[in-house]
């Protein structure tokens, strides 16, 4: 059975896991999806991924590869009939997997540190810092579509995937906070990118509807700050 | 054309050193610019404007930085001697360790430098343990052997190279964190790296090295 010999284990909610439902599916490649429940790891799970025991995790012939930068290269090399993710020029490509690092190392931990923020200003300076990363992000934008839609240029690609895949998790951190971070004014190019992005054939079937997503997020940050406050105090 | 090919580094940085491994594996000639961290150069901070920071490798004009992705680009660029494994899930399992060790390293690296320069026993003791903690990650992996591939140096053995620092941070400062009988897998990896022609030419002499970091850490640990 084709589809067997690709299996994704993922969250609907996770943006990792979104990065390979998108990449597959620009590949058209069939695949079977496995929920996971991250309270209740599966047998598969943790035997694919003893090191982080983290999705999104792609097997594929029964081979499981971790880490979704490396996911995305590996289904761009394992399907390499067009339409490609990365760029095909080792300097592009060298540019592309920097900005992915920054996205990954920088921006997203800046993004969850909004979550973790203590006070009124703490979460100003977090937010701040989420915007200023966008205003680079911006730059790299404009530096890299060159006019066109998209970073990768007239089609999605690796960085389009990378930073599109927050997308929903920036509108639930603008909702819980009242605040614009992807700002029409200051970066016009990523707001009109994101708005395209979003519609792209491989990304609207996938892409969990964000206000679902918003509810999921109070959920989980409702019951994280009941359990600190019935934690036992440290010693 | 001729190729131009620059390298913005510091003689002292195990990431330079990846890049001079890599492109010394690959024949590629190239120039050195060392750069004074206190002091960077105009051309750094123009070439990465975003980090500031080495190795930045210039090929023809054209700057790239961040250690994995230079390592990626030089192997792409000059196909002969690869780095990489061909596989693409060769390929994936490199990427996937050589992020796991730098991903380690940051957390062992702080720890070790905590253990390093503390003045009082009890924090050099918890930073011995910490690092030592975050080491028997990666010498549990290295134990078994997943993370390497043939005898010459690849994409996953220069990446771990960085811990070379380690030993000799510890040896100039005098505290024991990687030691050979808890680490036996992660210590015979140094001594590759020790015993390599390539890593040889490019790794600064243990002296050197060695008065490097008790300048860097030993006032700090001095006056604790």
């Amino acid at each position: 059975m084709a589809g067997s010999e690709v299996k994704v284990l993922g969250t609907w909610a996770s943006p990792f896991a979104l990065r390979i439902h998108i990449a597959l599916g620009i590949k058209s490649v069939t695949y079977e999806w496995v929920e996971e429940n991250l309270e209740a790891k599966s047998q598969l799970l943790l035997e694919s991924n003893p090191i982080n025991k983290q999705v999104p995790v792609l097997i594929h012939h029964h081979k499981p590869i971790c880490e979704s930068l490396a996911i995305l290269q590996y289904i761009d090399e394992a399907w390499p009939s067009a339409p490609s993710i990365l760029p095909s020029d080792p300097y592009h490509r060298a540019v592309a997997r920097f900005w992915a690092a920054y996205i990954d190392h920088k921006w997203f931990t800046w993004l969850k540190g909004v979550a973790s923020a203590e006070g009124a200003e703490a979460k100003k300076a977090a937010l701040d810092q989420v915007r200023e990363g966008l205003v680079v992000v911006e730059e790299a934008f404009g530096k890299c579509s060159k006019g066109k839609d998209f970073f990768s240029g007239d089609r999605i690609g690796y960085l389009d995937i990378v930073l599109g895949c927050f997308l929903g998790w920036l509108y639930v951190a603008e909702k819980r906070n009242d605040v614009k971070l992807l700002d029409e004014e200051k970066m016009p190019g990523l707001a009109a990118w994101a708005i395209k992005f979003c519609l792209d054939g491989a990304v609207k079937d996938v892409m969990p509807d964000k206000d679902e997503l918003l509810d999921y997020a109070n959920m989980v940050f409702q019951a994280m700050a009941k359990a600190k406050l019935n934690a036992p105090p440290n010693n | 054309m001729a190729e131009e090919v620059k390298l913005f580094g510091k003689w002292a940085s195990p990431f330079s050193r990846r890049i001079e491994v890599a492109l010394k594996l690959k024949g590629v000639e190239y120039e050195f610019i060392e750069e004074d961290v206190f002091n960077k150069s105009p051309a750094l901070l123009n070439y990465n404007p975003v980090h500031k920071k080495v190795p930045v490798l210039v090929h023809n004009g054209k700057p790239i930085a961040e250690s994995l992705v230079i390592m990626e680009y030089i192997d792409e660029t000059w196909k002969h001697n690869p780095i990489l494994p061909v596989d693409p899930f060769e390929k994936a399992m490199a990427r996937f360790w050589a992020k796991f060790i730098d991903d380690k390293f940051w957390a062992i690296w702080p720890a070790a430098k905590k253990a390093m320069i503390s003045g009082g026993e009890k924090e050099r003791e918890e930073g011995v343990e910490e690092a030592q903690q975050h080491l028997k990650v990666l010498e549990t992996q290295l134990k078994e052997k997943k993370f390497f591939g043939g005898e010459r140096l690849g994409f996953v053995e220069i990446t771990a190279s960085l811990i070379v620092c380690i030993v000799v941070a510890q040896g100039a400062l005098g505290v024991e964190i990687l030691t050979q009988d808890k680490f036996p897998a992660l210590h015979e990896l140094t001594q590759k790296f020790a015993d390599d022609d390539v890593f040889k030419q490019c790794v600064p002499p243990r002296e050197k090295h060695s008065a490097y970091f008790k300048a860097l850490w030993g006032a700090l640990a001095a006056s604790k």
